[in-house]
């Protein structure tokens, strides 16, 4: 019996034996005998022997071992992924059993945890958001955009979906793959050159009757702030919706929040909030949205109620905008979401509190207007936008930055995204972030290299 | 015993009523560079207040996550045989791996020389998805199974506007996941129901007769959502093809049959895998899962974007479009999660991972057996990994499933699938999974014919469960009609 022996695999041969009897067969190839004969596989799968558990972990660990932290470099590399410290408690807690090994709470009676944890966390993103109400999660920045801007469409029942080119470009082809199932693709408006964010005269031109909203970043990709007000309003004067997207978390405990600035949807990327950045995933998108708009937004929701015996409890609830109960006329088809990177982050901003992620989030400012002016200094950098920053800005060199990145990297210096793969008129800019887990000494390290490395 | 001396043990505070003005969490660290000057911003730019947000402290958030974490049951508090959510042990090796500073700390944007052991897991992992599912290629970027569907879903409309074919309908029986049919209409298809015949199964005569050249794909769940597998398989893709269809596969159920068939075998073209649930990963209370999509090579020209290739001893991903749908999400999809499902297939192996459909198989056929005098049996065959009673005989006494579901709980046990799938009135589906041992099988069952009995004898007891719990039964009704959906200062 080849069940015998395997991992995770209790059954002893009697209980095997009983079974089988029990149900009727001699063995389990008769029971398999269900199965058409012409699709049963004769061989074993072509995949390498199992392992010991210790074997394994000797294996991964080799594995891993072919890669290089980002905690082991000075790094500076930011745009949608953030290395942000990550308080010893929210591992300790995140990693409890009861959490991790449940399932979305159908059962609301043995599900209290997780959803007084969901409503926790709904509650921190309102209050960060400045907006109503919010989701019980997405899957990250990018798809959150995506399900916006197809909220926002619902919405207004307008088709255009207006984007600036100062949005994450991943973001960007995301929404443009969500948008696929319509007959809209994404239009783009450009951003200043000089400024380094959206063109108002741009948003002015192409938002017509039939566009359903904008979306601008807020840090945009270029770490410029929008002027949200600006746009809200003007937006506003032509019956649309101003979607806002947020792929640093972090900046809201030091930025004005959208949702007091005029935003009629607030998504985001909230990894900042104690989650790694483990090779890009998984991560946690968010959904903020005004009360008005709440039939149409996705994903699932949970809201307070009382028990049989009149205590506060909580469900999920408004189930009726969801696939398993409205199937192909849902909101979204969104079923399994971010559950415990949602708790992840309400932990991690419980943790933190009001003060703690506000003094954090204008460290970094600090930390990045240090490393900006640093880097000014260099001979052969220019900042190349003009716009105030949160932790992120762009410098742009004189040569080609492939080279001075990889010249750099020599040192252990990850000095930042090189913008050319995205931008093709960017060619010679970087994309920089500071945070937290840059000390001074790195920074005036990163900054004397590169004045090294451009000396002419 | 004096009233007066028992305490009513009051519901948790959340955390905003745990709240005082100025107290600190964690701090950052100090500044080592000069602070910011405000005036230097333009006026309104800076925030001065996040209105309501706690002040707490670490050890009483501790104390209150970890009380909340105690209102929870999950997969290590007992057993969890919710149908279709495979809901088997979580191996704690998959969380050691996964947190490997090698792998937790890695930038998406690093410099590829720095990530070549990643891209090598991704790589193969990539590669033991084509094997064990008999498919060409594998993408691992989807987040989770709905966003696979959307992927496939996306890609079979791409292949038909390559070919200058309009089709617009999509076949789904209608035991499908609620997703399916919501995928269909994002990706801007119509669904047309195939009905489930007297066996459980959708029948080659229905599909031939509901197939034309309007039908891109049929989009069906095998083994389907009864439990059953789709034993004409091969009949009815032959019918779909034969027309110029896609036949697209829920991959939800592979935990029954990994390593006894490959669903390339059955004509099947697409398939969405779920990591979360058939490759052990923990599903988080809701996620993250991860979605990987399988795919003929017809259809590998239209997957997502970027692609893992290697050349010589070096991986580096590939963001050159071609005909590729694009991209669903930033970055490459739930690399921790792939981790977890990586060492999972290592540590089991080929054997390992034919013997946990067979035992699956096994225990779900066993529950079935000695159920079937106290449950209604609606389709009553040899099922696969998973069984679906109904209430019918407990509804004689004005029981429903619900009420036997929430009277589980008081034995210690997670309630099954309920009222799904939609066909079966009042269903219960179970699926026990292979890491159930034979004691937790039979003390379950022993669980589920006293609740029979009760439903019998006592059926206002089963009506009133669960006792045991904290939180009494729970009045969904209310938070729907006058949603409540965050903390507001009273």
């Amino acid at each position: 019996m080849s069940i015998l022996g395997q991992p995770y695999l209790p059954h002893t041969s009697e209980e095997i034996e009983h079974i089988c009897k029990t149900i009727g067969v001699k063995s389990v190839e008769e029971l398999l005998q269900v199965f058409p004969e012409e699709l049963r596989l004769t061989g074993a799968l072509d995949l390498p022997g199992g392992l010991s558990e210790q074997e394994v972990l000797g294996l991964l660990t080799e594995l891993a071992s072919k890669n290089t932290s980002q905690n082991d470099i000075s790094s500076f590399l930011g745009a949608g992924a953030y290395n942000h410290y990550i308080p010893a408690a929210v591992g300790n807690i995140t990693s409890r059993s009861e959490f991790i090994t449940s399932y979305t709470p159908y059962q609301p009676e043995i599900s209290q945890g997780t959803l007084q944890g969901i409503f926790e966390y709904q509650s921190l993103i309102c209050q960060l958001t400045a907006m109503d109400v919010a989701n019980a999660s997405l899957y990250d920045g990018a798809s959150a955009m995506a399900e916006a801007a197809l909220m926002a469409r619902r919405v207004t029942r307008r088709g255009k979906v207006l984007v600036s080119s100062a949005v994450h470009p991943e973001y960007r082809e995301t929404t443009a793959t969500y948008l696929k199932g319509t007959d809209e693709s994404p239009v783009e408006v450009g951003y200043c050159a000089n400024s380094g964010v959206t063109l108002f005269e741009e948003v002015e031109k192409n938002f017509d009757d039939d566009t359903a909203c904008l979306v601008v970043q807020y840090p945009n990709f270029f770490g410029g702030i929008e002027d949200i007000q600006a746009l809200a309003e003007l937006v506003h004067s032509k019956k649309g919706l101003l979607v806002v997207v947020v792929s640093e978390g972090l900046s809201m405990g030091a930025l004005r929040p959208a949702g007091e600035l005029g935003a009629d949807i607030v998504v985001g990327e909230a990894q900042s909030f104690g989650s790694p950045l483990s090779y890009g995933g998984p991560y946690l998108g968010f959904m903020g949205v005004r009360q008005k708009h709440l039939r149409q937004m996705p994903g699932r929701v949970a809201g307070q109620t009382l028990d049989t015996n009149g205590r506060r409890s909580y469900c999920l609830t408004m189930a009726t905008r969801e696939q398993h109960i409205r199937r192909e006329r849902a909101t979204s088809n969104i079923c399994t979401n971010q559950g415990v990177v949602a708790l992840t982050c309400a932990i991690y901003l419980t943790l933190l509190g009001k003060g703690g992620l506000m003094r954090l989030a204008r460290l970094n400012m600090a930390k990045a207007a240090f490393l900006k002016e640093q880097l000014a200094k260099v001979a052969g950098i220019k900042i190349a936008f003009t716009a105030p920053n949160f932790n992120e800005f762009v410098i742009k060199l004189e040569t080609d930055p492939k080279v001075f990145l990889k010249a750099l990297l020599e040192k252990d210096i990850a000095g930042g995204l090189d913008l050319g793969r995205f931008y093709p008129e960017l060619k010679k800019h970087i994309l920089v972030v500071a945070t937290e887990m840059n000390s001074r000494a790195e920074m005036e390290a990163y900054a004397a290299a590169a004045a090294e490395l451009l000396k002419t | 015993m004096d009233k007066n001396s028992k305490i009513e043990n009051p519901a948790e505070p959340l955390i905003f009523e745990r709240s005082s003005a100025g107290r600190v969490g964690v701090e950052p660290p100090c500044l080592d560079v000069p602070d910011i000057d405000d005036a230097s911003f333009p006026q309104g730019l800076l925030r001065s207040d996040i209105e309501g947000f706690p002040e707490i402290g670490e050890p009483e958030t501790v104390r209150h996550f970890t009380r909340l974490s105690q209102l929870n049951f999950g997969v290590d508090t007992g057993f969890y045989p919710l149908g279709s959510c495979t809901m088997k042990y979580n191996p704690k090796i998959n969380e050691t791996t996964a947190a490997l500073a090698g792998f937790a700390g890695l930038h998406p944007y690093q410099d590829e020389s720095l990530s070549q052991g990643a891209l090598e897991l991704i790589s193969e992992l990539e590669e033991y998805l084509v094997e064990i599912t008999g498919m060409d290629a594998v993408t691992l970027q989807p987040a989770a199974g709905a966003q696979g569907e959307l992927c496939g879903m996306l890609m079979i409309a791409e292949y038909f506007k390559e070919k200058g074919e309009t089709r617009k309908k999509v076949l789904i029986p209608d035991t499908a996941h609620g997703t399916n049919p919501a995928t269909c209409h994002l990706a801007g298809f119509d669904v047309v129901r195939v009905q489930t015949g007297q066996g459980g199964v959708i029948t080659p005569a229905c599909v031939e007769g509901l197939m034309d050249e309007d039908v891109a794909a049929l989009m069906l769940t095998n083994p389907n959502t009864l439990g059953l597998f789709e034993e004409n398989i091969k009949e009815i893709a032959d019918i779909i093809h034969a027309k110029g269809g896609i036949v697209y596969c829920d991959g939800a159920n592979l935990n029954a049959v990994m390593g006894l068939m490959k669903l390339g075998d059955m004509g099947i073209d697409v398939v969405q895998l779920n990591l979360h649930k058939t490759f052990s990963t923990p599903h988080g209370g809701g996620g993250p899962g991860s979605g990987p999509l399988a795919v003929k090579g017809i259809l590998e020209p239209y997957l997502p974007v970027p692609r893992v290739v290697k050349k010589g001893d070096k991986y580096s991903l590939d963001y050159n479009k071609g005909k590729s749908i694009g991209r669903l999400k930033a970055f490459y999809g739930h690399f921790s999660i792939m981790v977890r499902a990586y060492t999972y297939i290592r540590r089991m192996g080929p054997v390992g991972l034919r013997s946990v459909s067979e035992l699956a198989i096994l225990n779900a056929n066993y529950i079935k057996e000695r159920l079937r005098e106290d449950f209604h049996l609606p389709y009553d065959r040899t099922c696969m990994h998973e069984c679906v009673l109904s209430d019918k005989f407990q509804n004689e006494y004005d029981v429903t499933t619900l009420d036997m579901a929430k009277r589980l709980i008081d034995y210690g046990y997670h309630p099954p699938t309920i009222y799904f799938p939609l066909i079966v009135h009042g269903a219960m589906m179970i699926e026990p999974t292979e890491t159930e041992d034979l004691l937790t099988i039979d003390s379950f069952i022993d669980a589920m014919r006293s609740i029979a009995r009760e439903a019998r004898e006592t059926p206002a007891l089963v009506k009133g469960a669960p006792y045991s719990t904290k939180t009494s039964r729970v009045d969904e009704t209310r938070a729907a009609r006058t949603p409540i959906l965050r903390w507001i200062e009273q």
